[in-house]
């Protein structure tokens, strides 16, 4: 299959083979002296003299910026952007991320005009409506979690942990003693123990049980009136639910402790329970997971924070209030007076384009078509579990939630590891499942497929992951330097981590 | 690979060979398979302390950051230098690739240590889950 057609005097490594389009330089390799790709008009104002004006400031050489011409680079990037692999040309069934599909509806509705150029320095008084749909969405995000207050300004899930996190300590502060450690299970999300240490904590490891959940008694051992929180995944990156979850938030309330929530797996709980009434006192949400707004560079993130009643004075400038207005109307209002907020953590007030886009997800739907996500969420991650756990080992029997995590055990006799699996699975047309993660598995397989696939795709992909079982029996070696099929063959990621080439140098 | 029955074992995956009253640490062949290729070493410097199940510094593979756990308490007296340009050297050889020096500040502690026997139970437990 290898044919080599690569053409001669390619400036390329030699990893890149021939495609039945081709294949593309970088723009610095594309650039010729002279070209443009604008023309300017006759200066028609009195010249200034940049050297006097910008001093030390002033270059003395110019910069080694490519120079092509209009078509050359609409060329370039649009032929780039079919090379993109996206939620719109198939399934991405990474574990833990809930790639869902992105609804048209929320598009329409973001891009109409008075929303799409809403400006954050309007007068309040000219912004009641955007107002009105930031209002909605945090009474739709405060109902489905069951917390008491919530900001919407954290720009995604991790700078969310981190706002949460401050609310904590800014509470514990407030009752004379901020704390000095946060416990964290070995099966969390790495941004957690970051989260913890970026807050001025010490992480303190908690082992998991031999179900991948919280072990009550070790829980019981570690707390005490030095742990300010426990910061909890539920369910847990192993998609198991925490179903002792009550008596671990009792256990941390018992010691003033509080129990932090990451949200990143709340797609399994909407509509059927709410963290809120299991004990948590923080929680952060991913709009762009649970929500469908864009994620994985489509979009900007957002992660709102939602808490108790008795965190809400931490919570960070501005929070929108009602008040009386004119002609015995409410309006809303950006209140800045909260003396123990935390401050701000963000420009302006979030990231308002991903607001609107959850807020026309969550009418669209309405209570019972969340319901419905969620099961169907965790319907078809246990018909992917159902349909391949004789070929793959599962490590965890406890029943799945919206994600099933298996390990390559079976397929290390054939010295095939779940990365290869993955950039097999390329070859089949799907985005890789999300590989080595979490960490208490060896060799983790972990897939998420999310209610949006449909029982046919998931079949194709059930499909492709047996096929490569097979070849992992018949051909290992196949499947070992798999992808074949992609303009780029396997990478050497170890290499680039060792040795990176961060940016283009022109050839000496 | 086998465990040199002379060094002692964490259950963290760091072995450590003592000297008269330094001890020599470095992490387990189970360690660097279970990481994979690791691409970076975080080190104390000479002259900080360590402590005895506190995080003395991490590895970066190309699949996760994983701390380091000193085995003992006592004073960085070296730190192996080769690592900065050479991490693979821990996948090549786990047993013979130092990482820290530690003047030991409480030799009663290795006892608490396990020995090669030990640590192979312990992985052939981890394993199994």
């Amino acid at each position: 299959m290898a044919i080599n057609m690569e053409p001669a005097g390619s400036r390329t490594t030699g990893k890149v083979r021939l495609h039945p389009t081709q294949n593309e330089a970088l723009l610095f390799e594309k650039s010729a002296p002279g070209k443009r790709a604008y023309k300017l008009p006759p200066l028609d104002v009195p010249a200034a003299d940049a050297a006097t004006l910008l001093g030390e400031a002033h270059r003395k050489t110019a910069a080694a910026l490519p120079e092509l011409s209009e078509i050359e680079i609409i060329r370039h990037f649009t032929r780039l952007s079919t090379w993109n692999y996206a939620i719109d040309l198939g399934m991405y069934p990474l574990g833990s991320c809930t790639m869902k599909y992105n609804p048209r509806v929320n598009e329409f509705v973001s891009r109409i005009e008075g929303l799409a150029e809403a400006h954050p320095y309007r007068p309040e008084s000219h912004a009641q409506g955007v107002l009105e749909i930031i209002d909605l969405l945090q009474r739709c995000l405060l109902e489905i979690t069951g917390m008491d207050a919530i900001t919407l300004q954290p720009a995604a899930g991790a700078h969310g942990e981190f706002t949460g996190i401050l609310l904590v300590r800014a509470w514990h502060e407030s009752q004379g003693n901020p704390r000095r450690r946060i416990l964290i299970p070995d099966s969390a999300h790495g941004t957690n123990p970051a989260t913890a240490a970026i807050c001025g904590y010490t992480v303190e490891n908690l082992k998991s049980n031999a179900d991948g959940g919280i072990d009550l008694d070790a829980l019981a051992r570690q707390v005490d009136g030095e742990t300010a929180a426990l910061m909890l995944t539920n369910p847990s990156t192993l998609g198991v639910f925490e179903n002792q979850i009550h008596k671990i938030a009792d256990i941390l309330h018992e010691k003033g402790a509080l129990l932090y929530m990451d949200g990143a797996n709340m797609n399994a709980l909407v509509g059927k329970v709410r963290p809120g009434d299991f004990g948590v006192d923080v929680m952060h949400l991913n709009l762009h997971k649970t929500f469908s707004t864009p994620h994985g560079g489509g979009g900007p993130g957002s992660g709102p924070v939602a808490c108790k009643a008795f965190l809400e004075p931490f919570l960070p400038t501005p929070v929108l209030v009602r008040k009386a207005g004119n002609n015995g109307l409410s309006e809303l209002h950006w209140e800045y007076d909260r003396p123990q907020s935390v401050g701000r953590v963000r420009a302006f007030y979030g990231n308002t384009g991903m607001f609107i886009r959850a807020l026309a997800y969550i009418l669209a739907n309405g209570p019972d078509g969340l319901r419905q996500t969620t099961e169907d969420a965790v319907l078809n991650a246990n018909y992917i579990r159902k349909k391949l756990e004789d070929l793959y080992e599962l490590p965890y029997k406890t029943p799945s939630m919206h994600e099933v995590v298996f390990s390559d055990k079976r397929q290390l006799v054939h010295g095939v590891k779940t990365g290869d699996i993955a950039k097999r699975l390329i070859d089949y047309g799907f985005h890789p499942y999300t590989v080595s993660f979490p960490l208490i598995v060896h060799g983790a397989l972990m897939i998420e497929p999310t209610e949006s696939e449909s029982l046919e795709e998931l079949d194709l992909f059930i499909e492709a992951m047996r096929a490569i079982a097979r070849e992992v029996e018949e051909t290992p070696e196949l499947v070992k330097t798999a992808p074949h099929s992609t303009r780029v063959s396997r990478l050497d990621e170890v290499q680039a981590a060792r040795k990176p080439v961060l940016r283009w140098r022109p050839a000496e | 690979m086998a465990y040199p029955a002379d060094y002692r074992y964490t259950r963290e995956h760091e072995w450590i060979e003592v000297n008269g009253s330094i001890g020599t640490v470095g992490i387990t062949d189970y360690a660097q398979s279970s990481l994979g290729d690791i691409v970076y070493v975080d080190v104390p410097k000479v002259g900080d302390a360590v402590t005895a199940n506190a995080v003395f510094g991490s590895v970066e593979s190309v699949k996760a950051v994983s701390d380091l756990f000193s085995p003992v308490s006592g004073t960085v007296t070296a730190v192996n230098g080769d690592l900065k340009n050479t991490p693979d050297k821990i996948n090549e050889n786990p047993h013979g690739t130092w990482i820290i020096k530690v003047e030991l500040a409480d030799p009663a502690e290795l006892e608490k240590l396990l020995d090669a026997a030990a640590y192979e139970a312990f992985i052939s437990e981890e394993t199994e889950s």
